[in-house]
């Protein structure tokens, strides 16, 4: 039986972590490479890179860190942020990415996905969606409407009509992010996941509101995702990966426990 | 040295990170010299079979390949890899090396798994059940091990060379072949320390193979 995923995200900023990292005694704290080590370690299933590099000219910065990671860690790993054409998912496949994740520029160039597919194959091609929770209207009947720029920037997009048109054009997968959830800590909005994940045959991450384990117990089961993602609670040392896929495991979640 | 067989299917360099990583000489080539030279190969793959095949024959590497299992040298298939070997896949409709009898097959859109439809491709962790018939290759990674997949068609090869057996929705042949030659569905290079050691093992029966 295919095993439910947990995959830690990590924020990376002109190559180091963004965020305080306390889990780990002895590694490079701010090194996303030592830290991505760690988490292969722990048992993590697959790691989320979002490069959050306010300028192109530095992406090459990036691309170094995913080289490095390739060479260190065997277990597949995605980098988003800022990815706007195929020859932005080209570098970073080249450099050793399993997956690249596109979100705004996708929005906005829907073709995006399809160029990447069809030059990479779907299984590389992450569709990235930040939603929001609004009254049902006519952009949005399901009540839930697509979002960029962190929330910042309404899209008039129905978040079901997208992530069936991602598939369509030939998304592998779609990391599902509610705004409305995302640092809260009180869980994965379960109502969007299992809506999305139930509109596509892609595999759904669920994203944003992880704040315990039975959180992603929920995500995999009513929420019916493919995987779960994870940041600060794992980041500042609250539970450790293999503590959550244990507690997911006495749950009967199915997740991979020899590493 | 162990050849990675260069044939424009897919990003090789995954592999060779892995077999770099347990300094394991590799070099990834096309080059028929190289092949002959080496006293292993991973035929690796990600990708389409029809063009795969065609980049093949093209090359003369079919042939190559099929010579050099025939004269023992050991031979690891990884995904793509893997479903080439077999005589034939359903994918574009194409003839395989019929190094390992049977074909492919492709996940039938309706199959479930706890009464949902499963999704297509396969992708993600899954458990590799029957490893005492690889066991070589499986050499100190315990039975019902998880490997990381990623393929909408399987290999459904001859039953004498069906090895060990994964569950999505049916029960498919996840490693294939015999001693010496066996092919993988999933990929060892991005499934972890189990996968590396997969890997090594290969590597130790190359060198007394040699």
């Amino acid at each position: 039986m295919l095993c439910k995923r947990v995959i830690p995200c990590l924020d990376v900023r002109d190559g180091r972590l963004t965020k305080g990292i306390k889990f780990a005694g002895n590694v490079d704290i701010g090194d996303p490479v030592a830290t991505a080590r760690a988490y292969y370690e722990q048992g993590a299933d697959e790691i989320v890179f979002y490069d959050i590099t306010a300028s192109h000219e530095r992406r090459d910065i990036m691309l170094h860190v995913v080289d490095r990671v390739a060479s260190q860690i065997f277990i597949p790993f995605s980098v988003g942020g800022g990815i706007r054409s195929v020859e932005d998912m080209r570098s970073v496949l080249l450099s050793g990415a399993e997956k690249v994740s596109v979100n705004s520029a996708a929005v906005k160039d829907p073709d995006l996905i399809r160029r990447g597919a069809e030059a990479f194959g779907s299984q590389c091609v992450v569709l990235g969606m930040d939603v929001l929770r609004v009254e049902p209207t006519g952009d949005a009947p399901s009540g839930y409407e697509v979002v960029i720029h962190g929330g910042r920037e309404r899209m008039g997009m129905d978040a079901l009509e997208w992530a069936r048109e991602a598939e369509r054009l030939g998304a592998g997968e779609i990391c599902l992010n509610s705004i409305d959830a995302d640092g809260t800590k009180d869980g994965y909005e379960l109502t969007l996941t299992r809506l999305v994940s139930d509109a596509v045959r892609i595999p759904v991450i669920a994203s944003g509101g992880a704040g315990n384990p039975q959180h992603m117990v929920e995500a995999a089961t009513s929420g019916r995702a493919s995987a779960a993602l994870i940041a600060s609670i794992v980041h500042y040392g609250d539970y450790t990966i293999a503590g959550i896929k244990e507690l997911m495991r006495q749950k009967g979640v199915p997740v991979r426990m020899s590493w | 040295m162990i050849a990675i067989v260069d044939y424009e299917a897919g990003n090789l360099t995954s592999v060779k990170r892995g077999l770099d990583y347990l300094d394991i000489p590799c070099r990834i080539t096309a080059d028929a010299e190289t092949i002959r030279q080496a006293r292993g190969i991973i035929f690796p793959g990600v990708g389409a079979a029809g063009q795969a095949m065609r980049t093949l024959r093209r090359t003369g590497l079919d042939d190559l390949l099929r010579e050099r299992v025939q004269r023992g040298v050991p031979l690891l298939g990884i995904c793509l890899g893997s479903q080439i070997l077999l005589q034939s896949t359903p994918e574009n409709d194409t003839r395989g090396l019929e190094l390992i009898p049977g074909h492919c097959r492709r996940f039938a859109p309706d199959l479930t798994e706890a009464g949902l439809p499963i999704n297509i491709p396969h992708m993600g962790w899954n458990a590799v059940y029957g490893t005492d018939k690889a066991p070589f290759l499986f050499s100190g990674i315990g039975e019902g091990t998880e490997f990381y997949f990623v393929h909408a068609y399987y290999p459904v090869p001859a039953e004498p060379y069906w090895l060990t057996s994964t569950d999505y929705g049916t029960r498919f042949c996840s490693v294939l072949g015999r001693e010496g030659l066996w092919a993988v569905q999933f990929h060892p290079e991005k499934s972890g320390r189990p996968g590396l050691a997969l890997l090594n093992n290969f590597h130790d029966y190359c060198r007394k193979a040699h």
